[in-house]
């Protein structure tokens, strides 16, 4: 894998990477060996702050080795050594704050400058090491939602729409606008960038960029419940031309996600299946950041700019209805069995939605398998 | 909770006969086997009349070494089922490929996973922590007990109680399912309406009360108790790293009570802290929980840097290289740990400012510790070190710890933390530094002070069995933990897709078997050495100790010191056997001691049942124990018989025993 132009000492440490994984062959390391810039410069941060600090492990174990077996009571040779009442040196106590204090210092600044450089908020400024960022390519937006259990993107500037289903174009800057309807969960792709949380109510954000034509997968890096550890979806990068055959191939799915769609999606469901929307409503993905997306629901922002004015005056008080967000039970697949302790049982036949509050109490969703 | 209330839910509230869990089979088994084994114990105690004995001379005294016997039993207990959740989950995450769901469902699953947490953090290493510190420290300033022996007592069966909570989550209802640190929203009311986040939050409440007034109890005795001429800087290092604990849970545990007091009101009282409705703010959860909890890892670990500079320096026969700067070090890491919170969610989307700030502190805490390490590593330099058991496990400490402690330091640097959050990395280097510091400490003070508690060394052969289990099968466990988090697998999955993980999981199975072997050879290991323990019989100082608590008799008088030593020097035992000190042989007084009182145990069962009584929604009897609790606390302060005397010819008697029992030794 080609990612030249870091430092040339971090390029010969990369070489220890493959050299750990010689006899473990088969296997991936993704994050030692990933396709998107970020996650590379992210793993040679790995081996610069392991580098850094074996400068002072590799010493100290070897000493700890060395003086428990020399100075063992058995080995008569210490006797003539043996000072009990040694227990003080300037010399020695400036050395051994000074020099883990040398090495954080390096660390601390390596770790200045890198954390700025790869705040996930900060637009990228170059493709890989060799090539900037052309400032006249926008980068491409993609929505993320963490529901329960799946993850949704929305492509806007596409007007498409995907579950489960991650693709990108390779050498593309991309910004994720991250969220998720309920629960906390942790958006994370091995192979193009570190992870970042995706909550409710909240919007975080990622800038990264994939470099090579991989298929891989994501997932939820936070538990978020029952469905959790099915919390994955394929992850596709592509050539430019191999991309727009897939947004043609998702723009030719006739259904589109708007709101009701978004509502029926949203319900608790484990192994959903990839699914294509060749449309998707505009300001869908503001609707659920500020969590009204549900016909009656007050968005949050609004809410915030009528705090930000002073309030909305004593008569508010009574208007609550539409500031209910966690729906009772609404984080279970079949409401019966929460409260018994059995498992959501996931291949139920007919496992009908019991979430008394939803408008239409017949909207079962069945489970995929 | 509809609007109509029958008589059985006004009675029982939403406890009915389908809280016990019927389908579980696993479970069901469980509970055969503990209600078998709690029937014989039972009987066993009738038939051999002990229950007098056990409510007297144990459960209600307020001898702080009793008291930290019973936290260590405690906490052994519960590490048997923190660590059969641990088995549990390997075994689980071994299985589960190719389509195989393993033999956890998730409902199962993601409680044994919260429980082992839950337990082995407030459960095992703080009962095991607090036990240590509650026997030691007195005798290591020259105290006779506690300076508040009846709230020491109180403060055991509250954490005891807070155990009693989780251990019937298993059979009565369920545990949570939320993680650990139990975050919400998936915490609230909404997403985990059942029974499992309140027993989360009551026996942690339960605990906390306890674990609260311990560290004031703790800190009040060192700070007023100490011996005449021990200045702070005389003071044993393992009763320096003490202090700062206790100043550590004294200001961090009240966070962890408020914070769980915002989550239940969440839950009971529907406010909206941490909630989605109404503008609640669910990371003011996370900061808060962190700033408890990360000061809660150096409550865990400080003392046993502790008990690795006693044991370092008794058996290399030195003294401390660099005392100074030991507790200057302990003392910054204290302060420092209350600035590092935010490196537990640098992914939550801070700006890079905090991030690095946060980073930055977090490897300055390295600096101290890195300190202590050369401290040790320079008291082992021109000494003469005998390789008995605790030392063993001192040696073991240092290599491993280093590894966990560069571990960490790559967790702190927030872009690495991006590929490295919640991987098994995390879990790995976490488990590397709580196992490789607290539970090899733990094993060190265990086999190092058992012979001043009991009187008979620990036999070496089985410790030697248990030593080399742990250390193999620690690194067969964790190993391939670290190099799956590597492979970018995340913690808390249940079942995998990628069937090239499955050997790696396996080799982390084998090693929890060869730990669950190191583990048995321990409990092996006590039982051998309880029956020789005539053969292993030592006197007060078997180790040629240097501290203390090695002045007195194995197991000490019930009141430590008949006469109150004077201190000269940092190692006080050593520096008095140096100068050719001569123990009193007449002239006793009568000793003033406190008396002990059940109050504490029943206060703390009564407190348990209110929290049982909250968590089923069982109103009528949480406030009538609640109340039973206020009756009985206002009750008690009438109690005028809570000391006595023990008379000067009990105490030469004594003494004089002792005296006899030196005089043949020699």
């Amino acid at each position: 894998m080609a990612n030249p132009l870091s430092p040339n000492w971090i390029r010969r440490l990369r070489w220890s990477a493959p050299i750990l994984a010689a006899p473990l062959a088969g296997c991936n390391w993704v994050v030692m060996n990933p396709s998107g810039d970020i996650a590379v410069q992210q793993r040679d941060l790995i081996l610069i702050s392991v580098a850094l600090m074996l400068l002072i492990v590799i010493p100290v174990m070897a000493m700890v080795v060395w003086f428990a077996v020399r100075y063992r009571a058995t080995n008569d040779a210490v006797d003539k050594d043996y000072d009990p009442d040694w227990d003080h040196s300037t010399k020695l106590e400036l050395l051994i704050w000074s020099a883990p204090l040398l090495i954080i210092i390096a660390l601390g600044a390596v770790t200045w400058v890198s954390t700025h450089k790869l705040d996930p908020y900060r637009p990228l400024d170059r493709i890989d090491s060799t090539t900037a960022i052309d400032p006249k390519v926008k980068p491409l937006t993609v929505e993320v939602v963490a529901l329960d259990w799946k993850w949704l993107f929305i492509y806007p500037e596409l007007g498409i729409a995907t579950v489960n289903e991650l693709a990108l174009p390779t050498n593309v800057p991309v910004r994720f606008d991250i969220t998720a309807s309920t629960v906390m969960n942790s958006f994370y792709v091995p192979e193009l960038a570190g992870q970042i949380y995706a909550m409710p109510g909240m919007k975080t954000q990622l800038h990264a960029v994939a470099n090579k034509p991989v298929s891989s997968t994501g997932f939820s890096a936070n538990f978020s419940g029952a469905g959790f550890t099915h919390m994955r979806f394929g992850y596709k990068t592509m050539d430019r031309a191999g991309f727009d055959a897939w947004v043609a191939k998702v723009k030719a799915s006739q259904t589109p996600l708007d709101r009701a769609a978004y509502l029926t999606l949203a319900k608790p469901t484990e192994k959903a299946p990839v699914a294509y929307y060749g449309t998707s409503e505009a300001k869908l993905f503001d609707a659920v950041v500020n969590m009204c997306v549900k016909p009656g629901q007050r968005c949050m922002n609004e809410l915030m700019h009528i705090d930000q004015m002073g309030g909305a005056g004593k008569e508010s008080a009574k208007e609550t209805e539409g500031l209910k967000y966690d729906l009772p039970n609404s984080h279970s697949i079949e409401q019966s069995d929460v409260n018994n302790g059995q498992e959501t049982a996931p291949d139920a036949p007919g496992a009908a939605s019991a979430d008394h509050t939803s408008p239409s109490g017949a909207d079962a969703h069945a489970q995929h398998r | 909770m509809t609007g109509t209330l029958t008589t059985t839910q006004m009675i029982f509230g939403r406890l009915t006969w389908d809280a016990f869990p019927w389908h579980e089979p696993i479970v069901v088994a469980t509970f055969c086997g503990v209600m078998l084994g709690g029937a014989a114990l039972v009987a066993a105690l009738t038939y051999f009349k002990l229950w007098g004995y056990l409510w007297n001379e144990w459960f209600t005294s307020v001898d702080h070494k009793k008291i930290g016997i019973m936290y260590m039993v405690l906490g052994l207990i519960m590490f048997l089922r923190g660590f059969a959740d641990a088995i549990m989950m390997r075994g689980q995450q071994a299985m589960a490929f190719n389509g195989n769901e393993g033999y956890l469902n998730a409902h199962h699953y993601d409680q044994v996973f919260t429980a082992h947490g839950v337990i082995m953090i407030f459960f095992v290493a703080m009962p095991f922590v607090t036990g240590l510190m509650n026997y030691i420290v007195p005798l290591q300033i020259g105290a006779r007990d506690v300076s508040f022996p009846f709230l020491n007592n109180f403060s055991f069966w509250m954490t005891a109680g807070g155990a009693v909570l989780v251990m019937a989550s298993l059979f009565l209802g369920e545990f949570a399912q939320t993680g650990w640190l139990a975050y919400p929203p998936l915490s609230g009311l909404a997403y985990s309406p059942a029974t499992g986040v309140d027993y989360y939050i009551w026996s942690l409440q339960v605990a906390g009360v306890g674990t609260t007034l311990s560290g004031i109890n703790l800190l009040a005795t060192i700070i007023k108790m100490r011996a005449p001429g021990m200045s702070l800087m005389k003071m044993p290092v393992f009763t320096w790293t003490s202090l700062c604990t206790n100043v550590l849970i004294v200001a961090s545990f009240p966070i962890l009570t408020a914070t769980l007091v915002l989550l239940s009101l969440d839950r009971y009282a529907g406010t909206n802290f941490f909630t989605n409705d109404f503008g609640g703010n669910p990371m003011m959860y996370v900061n808060l929980i962190w700033i408890w909890g990360h000061p809660e890892v150096y409550i865990l670990i400080l003392p046993l840097f502790g008990v690795f500079s006693e044991v370092v320096s008794t058996f290399c026969g030195k003294r401390l290289f660099g005392y100074t700067s030991m507790v200057y070090a302990t003392c910054t890491i204290m302060v420092l740990s209350y600035l590092v919170w935010l490196h537990h969610f640098f992914t939550m989307g801070s700006g890079a400012s905090v991030n690095s700030f946060f980073g930055i502190t977090t490897m300055i805490i390295s600096i101290p510790t890195g300190a202590k390490l050369f401290n040790w590593l320079f008291t082992m330099y021109r000494g003469k070190i005998r390789y008995e058991l605790p030392m063993m496990w001192a040696v073991a400490f240092m290599l491993t710890f280093t590894i966990g402690g560069m571990t960490g330091v790559m967790l702190a640097v927030p872009p690495a933390d991006f590929v490295l959050h919640n991987s098994l990395f995390l879990i790995a280097h976490f488990h590397n530094v709580i196992i490789g510091g607290v539970l090899f400490g733990l094993f060190a003070a265990i086999n190092y002070w058992w012979p001043k508690a009991f009187g008979f060394k620990l036999n070496q052969f089985w410790g030697h069995v248990s030593f080399w289990c742990w250390q193999i099968g620690f690194w067969l466990a964790f190993t391939p933990l670290y190099i799956m988090g590597l492979m970018g697998v995340t913690r808390r999955m249940r079942v995998f897709d990628d069937p090239s993980l499955q050997k790696w999981f396996i080799i982390a199975a084998i090693g929890a078997v060869i730990i669950a072997a190191g583990i048995g050879a321990m409990l092996v290991q006590f039982a051998v050495s309880i029956w020789k323990r005539d053969e292993y019989k030592v006197e007060g100082d078997p180790w040629d100790g240097r501290t203390l608590e090695w002045a007195t008799s194995s197991p000490p008088p019930e009141y430590n010191f008949a006469f109150t030593p004077v201190i000269y020097d940092a190692d006080s035992w050593a520096d008095m056997k140096k100068h050719g000190y001569q123990r009193p042989l007449s002239g006793y007084e009568a000793i003033h001691m406190p008396s002990g009182t059940g109050t504490g145990v029943i206060l703390a069962g009564l407190a348990t049942l209110c929290g049982f009584a909250l968590i089923w929604y069982i109103w009528w009897l949480a406030g009538l124990s609640f109340l039973g609790m206020v009756g009985f606390a206002i009750f008690h302060t009438f109690n005028y018989k809570r000391d006595y005397y023990i008379p000067a010819d009990v105490v030469t008697r004594t003494e004089e025993e002792r005296t006899r029992i030196l005089a043949a030794g020699v």
